[in-house]
């Protein structure tokens, strides 16, 4: 069994080596095999899965090592795999998930004259986030980290001739490029700290570590987790991202990359429970996020946007929940999990409605279309359902469990979070019902384009309706099957481990207030977007909303600080460069050599001149070394 | 006697050379599949170098060859190589056919230049490229300090000649500006260095008055000096030590070039053509870093680490200097000059570590630095020769029209930034953490390299590749089979070794441990080791080490 685990990422990397590599011959069938390929690791993920269930909790971990990477005196790392039930997890959902945004794809980028390059960008993506996953060492998990943000960058940037998509893609590897800093450094520390980077040993004695250490290791990792998942003061990407295809929003942007710093967190548990401020800085950082994100979901008109708005809302509920420590670690889990299967849902339906309005993303252009687009707005609607969390459907299930941990970690923190994660949830029910509303419902708003085609919306081919109906299904049932009998819990717990908080507020009442939010918030979205007709044109918005539009000012500040101020950086250091350090250096030569006369000389061209002088002056050093010899 | 093969290593490129000049003028292909050839003749050697190179060795040197040359100044001619060397060597010997491939036509006389029979630059071209490749192999394998500076200087020359006398064809500023510039830049080259050079030949014969002195026998040989100062006939008076040490560090910090001794880089790698420039930064600047670690750490352990804290923080200004000025250039080759002094700057930061990882690194990072400018700028040449202009604005969209040539550039960039899973990833990781378990600060500064080197390369792709079309760049054609037969070879070995480095660790690091026991040093312990793994796989190794040496 050990054996196949390296097949999980081997399938994949072949796509993408073959379909990059392959040249035009494989044009017609690329998609298929790309396809294929990552059907494969979806079906070796199955069968392991299996074996891995016919074993007891303690004993489901598998590991293999495949050969030495980079040994230098104490440094060792290793190309080793490590498939315990958190990885199982993760790589289920993403060889699954991946497997559907294929098919997916294959309609949706049908008329893309570069689809095989498109399909070996995906099988690069597949390949990377698992070994992200099943790496059993920080180091390697590196490798898939930084992979994964290669594959973005080249699919975000997929339209390379939009300056806007190329743009898109250079900002999110070079934010990521921060937190990558971050995962550097705590790979550092971990290194100077234990003398090894690899899980097992790291994890089991991170206890004997001081606090400081630790706490330091946890807030680099944290810096990662901020940089992959997008979340403040790193979420300014995320957004711009949405310039890529959209399978790629789907599957990359919302179903499996975004969420590998929850991996992160969840996978160095360890050090978190040991690091009380780090797990203070994690919850802080995932409750700002959830209320930004979802604040910014609310002002969008554009689908994808208000779609990667609640993205890192989300995951801001999830990082929240792992910063938790034990009371949460599997609910972030769960919570990732279901979210995979609704987001990755609601994403292939808005590039559904997109295939079928000639690539409009302006909500305020759409309207009534349930009508023209039936499977896509009863699978859209079920992911709108799970998302903010109505009863019976998996959002309800995994939401309702973190808002609950939230409470449960006690005190005025626990309240504060808490009560972030209440205000959060009816922010969700608004957004959410605010994209319903104006895609789906009222009166259809389209007009023609600039060119006078007017859209003839359509429902959208099997290729793309099959996802979107599994995905569906995943929205619908996910959450129940997890949360009965604690199945979910159950099955991650060996690994994870689990505490049950303190809550001061009981379950019932939680789910109570959860519900009650729910209700004021698909109610205020009622009364503005669907009693009234949706205006054609954004109005002009309080300060907060055009605020929310400008993604709350995040690229402002970004450009004032970060981008104007390093221009002035470099620009001044140009100068200096030019005249201070060359100046100085050419200077004390001058002063020092008496070069000055000579220097003049090889600029009128004589340098020819010197340089044959300086050949003879050589030729007579030898000669006369020669020469001593020979005496 | 055995088969001298670090004689015939250098010898053979310098016989090309010669061949390659001799050839008559109207002969130029003849010339440049000759020079090929040599170079192939030489890889072929250092393949033999590296193969009879036996790791598991108790000397320091191995293949080595002593023959007294001056008597009267006990010069000998005494080779030999290490771990580090034999690398260095092989690296050398593999990129000088791929810089003579990728500027085959670069030599080629204009059609309107009348026929003159005497003047012969295409012989002269390859002829000199040889002629450096002798010189760096030989300087690589000199384990006598004065055979090692002759060569040092008398690179000099046929560098001087390649960058001066060669160039892109018109450049922006017409064709007499470009020469003027051209020629300037070579005469700054040649300056900086020859400044560099000489203040090292006073700190060479210092060497032999303390050594004569001490000793009563004058020595040039490294291995003679080690030796000497072991068994305590030689002790240097620290303040005579350091003031040998400043005199060799200071030509090996312009040839690297570290901060503030860089500005001759830019001007030479951006007046000169694409081989050329991987020539230089390639291989030419890493005799610099390495001469560092051969020379500067082991005649003078207790100078190195006296100046050690200083060159740390000039190597970190390097990194952040070099990757600032980077991003703000708007001359593609001027760019990876900038970059390149960066990546020199992590290069000095992991030899003055002066702990495992960081020289292990330090080396690994010569050699992968050596291959990923050699891919980024040789691809950058072909691009800068299709469209008759450094300037980044001046291109836009190439990726539309010519897809193999911009993904095989965007694939060198990657490298440069040191994407996991390509080579740099593992030597600039192993530096980092070499230098973060001794200095942290440090460390983490120097870490912000990694973000400023996104910057610069994807900014750089971001503008020549991707947008919309150029009109100038429509008609562009795509990589020619000569010039993928250049690029694939190096994409697929930066590939390689980044999967798999373990050929080349296994190499270095007993000449690291080495290194490491001159200047006495051992790698800082962690706070909590981790008994577990890691001890027992260590006892392994030094079990099965044992095993090796008792087999012998």
């Amino acid at each position: 069994m050990e054996n196949l685990i390296g097949l999980l990422v081997a399938a994949p990397l072949l796509g993408a080596a073959v379909l990059l590599c392959g040249g035009k011959r494989l044009d017609r069938v690329g998609h298929w095999l790309g396809t294929l390929l990552a059907a494969a690791s979806f079906v070796i993920g199955a069968v392991l899965f299996a074996d891995m269930l016919g074993r007891s909790g303690e004993h489901r971990a598998l590991h293999t090592h495949l050969f030495s990477w980079v040994p230098v005196g104490g440094f060792r790392a290793d190309v080793a795999f490590q498939l315990d039930q958190l990885s199982m997890t993760f790589v289920l959902l993403i060889t699954g998930v991946g497997t559907l945004i294929h098919l997916y794809s294959v309609g949706y980028m049908e008329h893309d004259e570069r689809r095989r390059r498109f399909f070996g960008y995906l099988n690069l993506f597949l390949a990377a986030m698992v070994l992200l996953v099943i790496a059993d060492n920080y180091l390697l998990l590196y490798v898939g980290w930084e992979g994964v943000g290669l594959a973005s960058y080249l699919l975000i940037g997929f339209w390379q001739h939009k300056p806007s998509a190329a743009t898109a893609a250079k900002k999110a590897f070079i934010v990521n490029r921060v937190g990558d800093m971050g995962l550097s450094i705590a790979i550092m520390l971990m290194f100077t700290t234990f003398g090894t980077f690899a899980f097992g040993p790291v994890l089991s004695s991170a206890g004997d570590a001081g606090e400081g250490k630790l706490t330091a290791i946890g807030l680099m990792l944290l810096l990662a987790a901020c940089g992959k998942s997008a979340q403040v003061p790193l979420q300014s990407w995320l957004g711009d991202a949405m310039e890529g295809p959209t399978p790629v929003s789907a599957l990359i942007h919302a179903a499996t990359m975004v969420t590998a710093g929850v991996y992160l967190i969840t996978r160095s548990g360890a050090i978190f429970n040991a690091a009380p401020d780090a797990q203070t800085a994690v919850v802080t950082v995932g409750a700002v996020t959830l209320l930004f994100g979802a604040i910014v979901g609310c002002a969008k008109d554009d689908i994808k946007k208000a779609l990667a708005g609640s993205t890192m809302s989300q995951i801001g509920y999830m990082i929240l929940a792992a910063g938790l420590g034990p009371i949460g670690y599997v609910f972030a889990i769960m919570h990732l999990v279901t979210h995979g299967f609704f987001k990755a849902g609601l994403f292939l339906g808005a590039g559904s409605v997109m295939h079928g309005m000639n690539d409009e993303v302006d909500m305020r252009k759409y309207g009534g279309l349930r009508k023209y687009m039936p499977v896509t707005f009863v699978t859209f609607g079920l992911g709108y359902l799970a998302i903010i969390g109505f009863p019976g459907l998996s959002g309800f299930f995994s939401k309702d469990k973190i808002i609950e941990a939230a409470f449960a970690k006690g005190g005025t923190e626990g309240w504060i979070l808490g009560g972030a994660a209440l205000l959060g949830a009816a922010i969700t029910a608004y957004y959410m019902t605010r994209v319903m509303l104006m895609t789906f419902f009222g009166e259809k708003r389209w007009v023609p384009d600039a060119d006078g085609n007017e859209p003839h919306p359509h429902e959208s081919p099997k290729t793309m309706t099959i996802p979107m109906i599994i995905l569906a299904l995943g929205s619908l049932g996910a959450g129940a099957v997890f949360s009965i009998n604690d199945t979910f819990l159950k099955w991650l717990e060996p690994v994870t481990g689990h505490a049950e908080g303190h809550s001061p507020v009981s379950a019932l009442t939680v789910t109570i207030a959860t519900m009650a939010v729910l209700v004021i918030g698909v109610a205020i979205a009622w009364s503005q977007y669907g009693r009234r007709p949706v205006p054609a044109v954004a109005p002009r918005g309080s300060l907060l909303t055009r605020a929310a539009r400008r993604d709350l000012l995040q690229d402002d500040f970004n450009h004032v600080v970060l981008v104007r101020g390093g221009e002035q950086l470099t620009r001044g250091l140009v100068q200096i460069d030019h005249t201070l350090v060359d100046g100085a250096v050419n200077g004390t030569a001058t002063a020092v050599g008496g070069l000055s006369g000579r220097l003049r000389r090889f600029q009128n061209g004589y340098a020819r001149s010197y340089a044959v002088s300086m050949f003879g002056g050589a030729a007579v050093l030898i000669a006369a070394t020669l020469l001593m010899r020979a005496v | 006697m055995s088969f001298p093969l670090l004689t015939v290593t250098a010898a053979v490129p310098a016989l090309g050379a010669v061949a390659t000049a001799a050839v008559p003028a109207a002969r130029r292909t003849v010339a440049k599949w000759l020079a090929l050839l040599f170079s192939l003749a030489t890889l072929a050697l250092a393949a033999v170098q590296l193969a009879r190179f036996d790791t598991g060795a108790a000397g320091p040197f191995q293949l080595t060859e002593s023959h007294a040359w001056i008597k009267d100044f006990g010069v000998r001619y005494e080779l030999g190589v290490d771990g580090i060397a034999v690398v260095l060597v092989a690296l050398t010997a593999l990129l000088i056919p791929f810089v003579i491939l990728a500027g085959w036509h670069d030599a080629d006389p204009l059609e309107e230049a009348r026929p003159n029979r005497r003047w012969r630059p295409t012989q002269g071209f390859f002829a000199l490229i040889l002629l450096v490749e002798a010189m760096v192999v030989i300087s690589f394998e000199a384990t006598d300090v004065f055979v090692f500076y002759i060569f040092f200087e008398a690179m000099l020359i046929p560098m001087y000649f390649l960058i001066g006398g060669f160039g892109d064809r018109a450049g922006e500023h017409g064709e007499e500006e470009t020469a003027a510039r051209r020629s300037h830049a070579a005469v700054k080259f040649l300056l900086y260095n020859l400044a560099g050079g000489l203040i090292m030949l006073a700190a060479v014969i210092g060497l032999y008055v303390v050594t004569a002195h001490q000793t009563g026998d004058g020595t040039f040989s490294l291995q003679e000096i080690i030796r000497a100062r072991a068994d305590g006939r030689l002790d240097m008076a620290s303040s005579t030590e350091r003031l040998l040490f400043l005199g060799f560090f200071f030509a090996f910090a312009v040839k690297a070039p570290l901060w503030p001794l860089h500005t001759w880089l830019p001007n030479a790698m951006g007046e000169s053509t694409a081989p050329v420039a991987v020539l230089i930064t390639a291989v030419v600047d890493k005799v610099g870093t390495f001469a560092m670690l051969r020379f500067c750490i082991q005649l003078f352990p207790e100078a190195s680490k006296w100046a050690t804290p200083v060159i740390m923080v000039l190597a970190v200004v390097s990194i952040l200097y070099g990757a600032l000025l980077a991003v703000a250039q708007r001359d593609i080759k001027r760019l990876v000059a900038y970059a390149s002094i960066s990546h020199f700057g992590f290069i000095i930061l992991g030899i003055f570590a002066m702990t495992t990882q960081g020289q292990s690194g330090a080396t690994l990072y010569m050699v992968n630095h050596g291959i990923s400018t050699a891919a980024l700028m040789l691809v950058a040449g072909f691009l800068i020769s299709r469209r008759g202009s450094r300037l980044i604005a001046d291109y836009g969209g190439v990726q539309k029209v010519a897809p193999v040539l911009a993904g095989t550039f965007l694939v060198g960039g990657l490298a440069t930034l040191s994407l996991p899973g390509l080579a740099p990833f593992v030597s600039e990781f192993l530096v980092l953490v070499g230098t973060f378990s001794r200095y942290p600060a440090l460390g983490i500064i120097a870490t912000v390299g990694i973000v400023l080197a996104a910057l610069y390369v994807l900014v750089l792709y971001q503008r020549t590749m991707t947008g919309p079309v150029k009109a100038e760049v429509r008609a562009m054609p795509d990589l020619k089979v000569r010039e993928l037969v250049v690029v694939a070879p190096l994409i697929a070995l930066l590939v390689f070794l980044g999967v798999y480095p373990k050929p080349l660790t296994e190499i270095v690091n007993p000449a690291v441990k080495h290194t490491m026991s001159q200047v006495d040093k051992t790698d800082p312990r962690p706070d909590v080791p981790v008994r577990a793994a890691t001890d027992k796989d260590a006892s392994h190794e030094e079990a099965s080490h044992e095993e090796a040496e008792a087999a012998k």
